[in-house]
C-alpha cells in the first residue's frame, strides 16, 4: 500500500490478509490462491504488509476491550492515512470487525468478504472456468462460517461461487442459518475447549463426512483448521479434502 | 340473588386486575434496574419485527409442525379473548349472552369459531404435554428445567385444557337449557362443537344443568383471572412480553459487538496524548462489563422476562450439543431469577444493597461463559428475539477487565496481539513473507 501511495496511485482494492492468512501455514495457501486470482484477473490490489495488525476480534470477544481498541484505532489510523475506500478480506472475522465495528470508531470503508468478491468477478465474467476442471461432477459440501452466515446474513454468495465449479453441491443437515459452528469463534481458537462429551469440530467433521462429499468447502481460515482436524479425527484425511473456495477457484480458473 | 353474583364478580375482577397491575409494576421496575440503552431508532423496521416475529411467529415456522400447533394455541387464546369480553360484561351487568341479541345470526357462527379454536387449543396442549412428558423431546427435558420450570410448563398446559373444557361444557349445558325452552337462556341456535354433545346432558334436571352452566361459567372466568395473575410468576409471560421484545430487538448485524465508549476514549487519549489537553477528564471510573443484573441493559432483562424456556437456543448451541456446561436458556433463566431476587429485596428494604451474591458465579459460572463460540445460533433460533450472547459477552468483559481473570492461553493471546500485532507469537516482520515467497 505504501508503494501505491508514494506514487500517488490508488489500487482498486486493499486485500486485508488477516493474521491467519499471514502466519498460519495452511491459511497462507488460501492467501496465495486469492492473490493469484486477483493477479490473473488483473485487479490492482495492495496489502498493508507489515503495517497490518490484528483487527482485535479475538481480544474483544474474549472480553479484552482495551486490546481491541488499541488494534482498531491503530488500524483505522493506518487505513485512513492511506485513504482506503474498499477492502476485501478472506477472513470472515476480519470482515465482520472491519465492516460492523470499525465505523463507529471512525473507520468507514466498503468491506467485502472474498466469497462475495469472487461471486462478483464470476458474474462479471472476469473469472472464467476451465472446461472439465478438477471439481467437475464431484460431491462438495459447503460449511457456513458463523461470521459470514448468521453474523452477516451471507449464505448465497459462496454457494454461487461453488456452482461455477460445475460440481455437485450437497448440503449438510445443519446448513445456512442452522449451520453448526466449527468451534473456533469467540476466541475459542486460542484456548482449549471446555470440558464436554466431544469437540465441536469433531461433531461438525462427522456431519460433513456423512454427506459423502469428497471436498468440504470453507470460507474462513479458522474453520479450515477446525474442519481439517475434524476430518482427521474421522480418519478421512486421505479421501476428504478441506479447501477454501478461493483455492478451488484458483485451481479451476482459466 | 342476581345482584350478589354481580357484586362478587366485580370484586373478583377488581382484585385480579389490581394484583396483576401490582406485580406487573414490580416487573417493570426490575427490568428498569438495567442500564439505559436507546432502542427507538428505525420505528418502521421495529414495527415490522413486531408484525412478523411476534404476531406472525415467523421463527416458530422453522419447525412447521410445532409452529402450527403453537399457532392454534396462540390464536385460540387471542381470539377467545373476544368471548371473555362478553363474559366480563355479562358478569358486571348480570346479563346472559349480552352479544347474542345484538349479533343475531352471526352470534352462533362467532361462538362456533371460538369453539373450534378451543378444541384446537386442547389438541395442541395435549400434544405438547405428550412431547414434554412421554416423547420427552430433549430440549424440553434438560436439567436446567428440573423442579419448578418443568412443573410450570405442565401447569400451564393443563390449565389451558381445563379452561377450554369448562368453556365447552358451559356452552353444552347452555344449549341443553335452550332446547328445554328455559326463559333465561336465550335461543342462539346450535354451536358447532358443543352442539354435538347436548344429548349427553339429556338425563339431567334443569337445576343440575343450571348448576353446571353457572359452575363452569364461574370456574372459567375465575380460572382466567387466576391465570392472569399466574403469568408474571411464570415462563408463560412471553405471551405478553414477546411483543415489546420484538419491537426492541437489535436491528444491527448480529456479528456487531456493543462498543465501550469509555474504553474507546481512554485508548484514544493513550494513542493521541495531545487530545488530553482539550478533553475533560472522566469524572468517575466506569465499570467494565457486567457482574450483576444492574450492570446489564434493560433489554437484557426484558429478554430474561420474555423467555419461555423453550430451549431452541440451547438445542442449537454448539457448546451445549457437545456436552459443555453452557446453555443459553439457563443464562436467561439465571438472569431472571437474579432480577427477581434483587426486586424482592428492593420491595422489602426499599433499596438494593450488596447481598453477597452476583449473577456472575452465584448463578452463571466462568466455565459456562468460557464455552461460548459467539456463533449467534441462540439468537438466530429464539422466536421472541432474545439475545443471550450479549449477556455472555458482558460477563466476559467483567472477568477480563475487572478481574484480569482469563485462561492462561487467552492471556498469551492478549500479550501476543499487544506485542506482535497477531494472536500468535510471530514476528510482525514476517507478516508479508507469503508475498515475498510468491514473487520470489
Amino acid at each position: 500500500m505504501a508503494e501505491y501511495f508514494a506514487n500517488g496511485e490508488t489500487p482498486e482494492i486493499l486485500f486485508w490478509v488477516g493474521c491467519a492468512g499471514s502466519f498460519d501455514q495452511r491459511a497462507q495457501k488460501i492467501t496465495k490462491a486469492f492473490a493469484t486470482i486477483l493477479d490473473k484477473v488483473g485487479i490492482r490490489f495492495a496489502i498493508l504488509g507489515k503495517e497490518e495488525s490484528c483487527t482485535g476480534d479475538p481480544a474483544r470477544r474474549a472480553g479484552n476491550e482495551f486490546i481491541f481498541q488499541m488494534m482498531a484505532q491503530n488500524n483505522i489510523a493506518v487505513l485512513n492515512g492511506y485513504e482506503v475506500k474498499k477492502i476485501v478480506t478472506a477472513c470472515p472475522h476480519c470482515f465482520n470487525t472491519l465492516r460492523n465495528e470499525y465505523p463507529e470508531l471512525g473507520g468507514h470503508y466498503e468491506v467485502i468478504h472474498h466469497a462475495t468478491y469472487l461471486q462478483q468477478l464470476i458474474d462479471e465474467g472476469k473469472i472464467r472456468m476451465q472446461e472439465g476442471g478438477t471439481f467437475k461432477g464431484r460431491k462438495i459440501t459447503y460449511h457456513d462460517s458463523c461470521y459470514l452466515g448468521r453474523a452477516n446474513n451471507i449464505y448465497e454468495a459462496p454457494r454461487k461461487v461453488l456452482e461455477a465449479l460445475d460440481a455437485e453441491l450437497v448440503e449438510m443437515k445443519r446448513c445456512r442459518s442452522n449451520g453448526l459452528c466449527c468451534g473456533a469463534g469467540g476466541a475459542q481458537m486460542f484456548k482449549e475447549e471446555e470440558k464436554g462429551s466431544t469437540r465441536i469440530n469433531f461433531e461438525r467433521g462427522k456431519e460433513a463426512i456423512a454427506t459423502g462429499a469428497s471436498v468440504i468447502a470453507a470460507n474462513c481460515p479458522f474453520c479450515m483448521t477446525m474442519l481439517t482436524d475434524g476430518v482427521k479425527e474421522q480418519g478421512k484425511e486421505e479421501s476428504v479434502q478441506v479447501l477454501d473456495i478461493a483455492e478451488m477457484i484458483a485451481q479451476q480458473m482459466q | 340473588m342476581h345482584i350478589i353474583q354481580e357484586l362478587l364478580f366485580v370484586i373478583a375482577f377488581g382484585i385480579a386486575v389490581y394484583l396483576f397491575y401490582r406485580k406487573a409494576s414490580q416487573i417493570r421496575q426490575n427490568i428498569l434496574l438495567g442500564r439505559d440503552v436507546s432502542l427507538n431508532d428505525e420505528p418502521a423496521a421495529r414495527w415490522q419485527n413486531v408484525l412478523l416475529l411476534a404476531f406472525g411467529q415467523k421463527k416458530m415456522f422453522r419447525n412447521p409442525m410445532v409452529a402450527v400447533l403453537h399457532f392454534f394455541v396462540y390464536a385460540g387464546f387471542v381470539i377467545i379473548n373476544v368471548e371473555i369480553l362478553e363474559i366480563i360484561l355479562d358478569g358486571i351487568l348480570g346479563k346472559h349472552r349480552l352479544f347474542a341479541p345484538l349479533l343475531g345470526g352471526l352470534y352462533p357462527v362467532l361462538i362456533g369459531c371460538f369453539e373450534i379454536l378451543a378444541a384446537l387449543v386442547m389438541i395442541g396442549c395435549a400434544i405438547f404435554l405428550v412431547r414434554r412428558n412421554i416423547v420427552r423431546v430433549k430440549r424440553l427435558n434438560q436439567h436446567e428445567l428440573d423442579g419448578w420450570p418443568r412443573s410450570d410448563a405442565n401447569y400451564i398446559l393443563v390449565t389451558e385444557i381445563v379452561l377450554m373444557l369448562l368453556f365447552l361444557t358451559m356452552n353444552t349445558a347452555d344449549q341443553a337449557l335452550q332446547l328445554r325452552g328455559h326463559e333465561h337462556y336465550i335461543n342462539t341456535g346450535s354451536f358447532w362443537v358443543s352442539g354435538n354433545f347436548v344429548s349427553l346432558f339429556s338425563g339431567l334436571s334443569d337445576s343440575t344443568l343450571m348448576a353446571i352452566e353457572r359452575g363452569c361459567w364461574w370456574l372459567h372466568i375465575l380460572g382466567i383471572l387466576a391465570f392472569l395473575n399466574y403469568l408474571p410468576y411464570s415462563k408463560h409471560l412471553h405471551i405478553i412480553l414477546a411483543f415489546p421484545n420484538a419491537y426492541y430487538a437489535d436491528l444491527r448485524p448480529k456479528g456487531k459487538m456493543e462498543n465501550m465508549p469509555a474504553v474507546q476514549k481512554e485508548v484514544q487519549l493513550m494513542l493521541q496524548p495531545e487530545l488530553a489537553a482539550t478533553e475533560a477528564p472522566a469524572s468517575d471510573i466506569p465499570k467494565f462489563g457486567a457482574k450483576d443484573v444492574p450492570d446489564l441493559t434493560w433489554k437484557n432483562l426484558l429478554d430474561a422476562y420474555s423467555c419461555t424456556e423453550c430451549g431452541r437456543c440451547t438445542a442449537a448451541c454448539p457448546a451445549n450439543i457437545t456436552g459443555k456446561k453452557l446453555s443459553p436458556r439457563k443464562i436467561m433463566m439465571d438472569t431472571r431469577d437474579r432480577a427477581e431476587e434483587i426486586g424482592l429485596q428492593i420491595a422489602k428494604n426499599g433499596s438494593f444493597s450488596e447481598d453477597g451474591k452476583t449473577l456472575l458465579r452465584d448463578y452463571i459460572s466462568e466455565e459456562e461463559l468460557r464455552a461460548c463460540t459467539s456463533c449467534n445460533a441462540c439468537i438466530q433460533e429464539c422466536p421472541v428475539s432474545i439475545n443471550p450472547l450479549h449477556i455472555i459477552l458482558q460477563l466476559r468483559r467483567h472477568l477480563v477487565m475487572e478481574e484480569s481473570n482469563a485462561p492462561q492461553e487467552w492471556n498469551m493471546m492478549f500479550s501476543n496481539i499487544e506485542n506482535n500485532m497477531a494472536p500468535w507469537k510471530m514476528s510482525p516482520d514476517d507478516r508479508d513473507k507469503w508475498a515475498v515467497e510468491m514473487n520470489g
